[in-house]
């Protein structure tokens, strides 16, 4: 999809422009590249038709590898490498593991889903993102669209759908 | 779509847009620091520097420079643990549990009492890290980890054991939880520096930020992600303080072994915090002129916090003093009734005024609602909770079953350093955030402001207009 490099970029003032913007360019059939907003905005995932994420299944099998690590760590440490009665109890007994036990399979949790997240997204310290417009962080919306995804429609075709879906600019963006 | 409720308060005053929220927040880093910047930066340095010296000193000639006894074997060190320890629960509580609840108002707060968290947590390592006197050989004493004795591994029987797992792991994800509020922060800098033509600026505000570009799809993970941290350290808020209280509550010490201590020093926790957030706040927010960001409403809101778990610390003492003498045991009547009556019962009575009589001030609307009150009382409250964990530790243990080992403790100047050493770590830390990191949440706040401050600038605009 990077390969392409002609866009056209739509600014949105608001979110509740953006929101029925975004069904109206789709309904038109131009292919949206990317919407680039400020702050997370609520069923814009819906409208662009993007699949829920599945980071909470890796953040569970992160927390379950926790689990399962910590019980046999702690049951082989004091239950076989070097036995030893605490308390009278058994050398495994399992209450005292629970605490370890919980934080570890949060911590693996935590931690593997944010790595999780970094990679998918791609986000990486030394990258320089591609920017369609500064004011995305700022206080825009702005919608990308590949002129090359969207071959059966001219330029203007596009900006003229866009300027109709409630954007307040079309701009022209092409990275070389 | 949000609705926000015409009946609340509106969480943005001013009539702000989202520009201006880039703006306020921004410039603050942005500009070079203020002279009373500079000034407080100086004292901090300052006390961490003897702090310092203190803490060289006793690793150098061991802990016998404390004013620890055969009898009193725990005090300033653990108090002052405990204390930092309760004062990192309430970041993590306003970003977490407050996001599970959609409680809007942390929005504004969270970013600052997640880094108070993180500082305090870091402030109360450093206690028993010193009292293990060889520091050097902590983590083969903390950790499971090989050694040469065969390999003897750590007791995983022990509270103090489960204290190392609780504490680090609640740091690693509180951090984890307020970078990841931070990385579209560090881009708006990030894209401002472009735009201001500050190369330098950019380049380390884009590596903080990842290379941010915010969109669609990863506003959308980044929301799952912020969902699931804030339901994983839901659990991890309360099992900390609950882990903290078994070092005690496990013990055969009278005054110590009783049940009600997770929820009573969790609840004890909340209280501490939120003083101390309140204390910071109330600070930052006229250095920063963030009136606007932190308003009234928000500092009203915090106070009723302090009064719900400020009662439920009352009602934990009463339990204690009531259960002392309905279980009939003689020890535990002795240690109840020397804290009331005993050496120590200036203490014990400081505790009881600060925690317990001082925040029901909070029902009157005009005393919660006044900043010089709220601060005034923030400070006494955080007293309060110092004075509450040394009459838990110190007042069980001096007196002891043999009468002969009976004893008072008094701290050393290194004592009294090593806590200034935490002082001066956390300001000089808090300093440093406040200069170069975003204070208030951009997105967060971004998120609801056009179905807050514009909607209710322009509603006030036009009763002028009709009036």
């Amino acid at each position: 999809m990077d390969a392409n490099k002609n866009f056209v970029v739509g600014i949105f003032d608001n979110e509740d422009i953006l929101l029925e913007g975004v069904e109206k360019i789709r309904g038109n059939g131009v292919k949206i590249h990317e919407v680039y907003s400020p702050f997370p905005v609520h069923g814009l995932d819906e409208v662009l038709g993007y699949k829920r994420s599945r980071l909470p299944i890796a953040a569970f099998l992160f927390g379950m590898t926790g689990t399962s690590l910590a019980l046999l760590m702690q049951i082989w440490m004091l239950g076989y490498d070097w036995p030893m009665i605490i308390g009278g109890k058994n050398y495994a007994s399992l209450p005292p593991f629970i605490p370890v036990t919980f934080e570890l399979t949060v911590l693996l949790g935590a931690l593997g889903m944010v790595a999780t997240f970094m990679i998918v997204s791609d986000m990486k310290p030394y990258k320089w993102p591609r920017q369609f417009d500064l004011r995305s962080t700022d206080d825009k919306h702005v919608m990308a669209i590949d002129l090359a995804l969207n071959a059966g429609k001219s330029k203007e075709d596009i900006k003229r759908i866009l300027k109709e879906a409630g954007a307040s600019e079309a701009n022209d963006k092409n990275f070389d | 779509m949000q609705v926000v409720s015409g009946v609340r308060d509106p969480l943005v005053t001013g009539g702000k847009t989202v520009h201006d929220v880039s703006h306020d927040i921004s410039i603050q880093v942005e500009n070079p620091p203020a002279k009373l910047w500079y000034m407080a930066m100086a004292l901090s340095l300052a006390v961490l520097g003897y702090g310092l010296y203190c803490v060289v000193m006793v690793l150098w000639n061991g802990i016998g420079m404390w004013g620890l006894n055969k009898t009193v074997g725990w005090a300033w060190d653990i108090t002052n643990f405990v204390w930092w320890v309760g004062i990192g629960h309430a970041g993590t509580l306003i970003s977490a549990i407050l996001l599970l609840f959609r409680q809007k108002w942390r929005m504004s707060i969270n970013r600052a009492a997640e880094a108070m968290t993180i500082f305090a947590v870091i402030c109360a390592a450093t206690f028993p890290l010193i009292h293990m006197g060889r520091l050097w050989l902590g983590f083969y004493w903390a950790l499971p980890l090989p050694n040469t004795f065969g390999s003897l591994w750590v007791n995983f029987n022990s509270p103090l054991l489960w204290d190392v797992f609780a504490i680090s792991t609640y740091f690693t994800v509180s951090l984890v939880f307020w970078y990841i509020g931070l990385i579209p922060d560090f881009a708006v800098i990030r894209d401002r520096a472009v735009v201001q033509g500050k190369q330098l600026r950019a380049t380390i505000y884009n590596a903080l930020s990842f290379g941010w570009e915010g969109g669609a799809k990863t506003w959308m993970r980044y929301e799952a992600v912020a969902l699931i941290l804030a339901g994983l350290s839901t659990p991890l808020v309360l099992s900390v303080h609950t882990i903290v209280s078994m070092d005690f509550a496990t013990s055969i010490i009278p005054g110590w072994h009783t049940t009600i201590f997770p929820p009573y020093f969790v609840a004890g926790a909340i209280f501490s915090g939120f003083a101390m957030v309140l204390t910071l706040l109330l600070v930052t927010r006229k250095v920063f002129k963030l009136e606007d960001y932190i308003t009234i409403y928000h500092i009203e809101l915090m106070n009723i916090i302090i009064i719900v778990t400020g009662s439920i610390v009352g009602v934990a003492y009463i339990t204690e003093l009531f259960i002392s003498w309905y279980s009939g045991v003689e020890y535990e009547g002795y240690a109840f009734y020397n804290r009331v009556q005993g050496p120590y019962a200036w203490a014990y009575w400081s505790m009881m005024t600060c925690n317990v009589i001082s925040p029901q001030l909070f029902w009157f609307r005009k005393i919660r609602t006044s900043l010089v009150a709220t601060f005034v009382l923030s400070i006494i409250v955080n007293i309060g909770m110092w004075f509450e964990r040394f009459v838990i530790i110190v007042t069980s243990l001096h007196r002891d079953y043999v009468p002969s080992s009976w004893t008072m403790f008094h701290p050393t100047a290194y004592d009294i350093g090593e806590y200034l050493f935490t002082f001066g770590l956390f300001f000089t830390a808090f300093l440093l955030f406040a200069k170069f990191f975003p204070v208030i949440n951009m997105a967060e706040v971004k998120s609801i402001i056009r179905h807050n401050s514009e909607k209710v600038g322009a509603a006030k605009k036009e009763e002028k207009q009709h009036a």
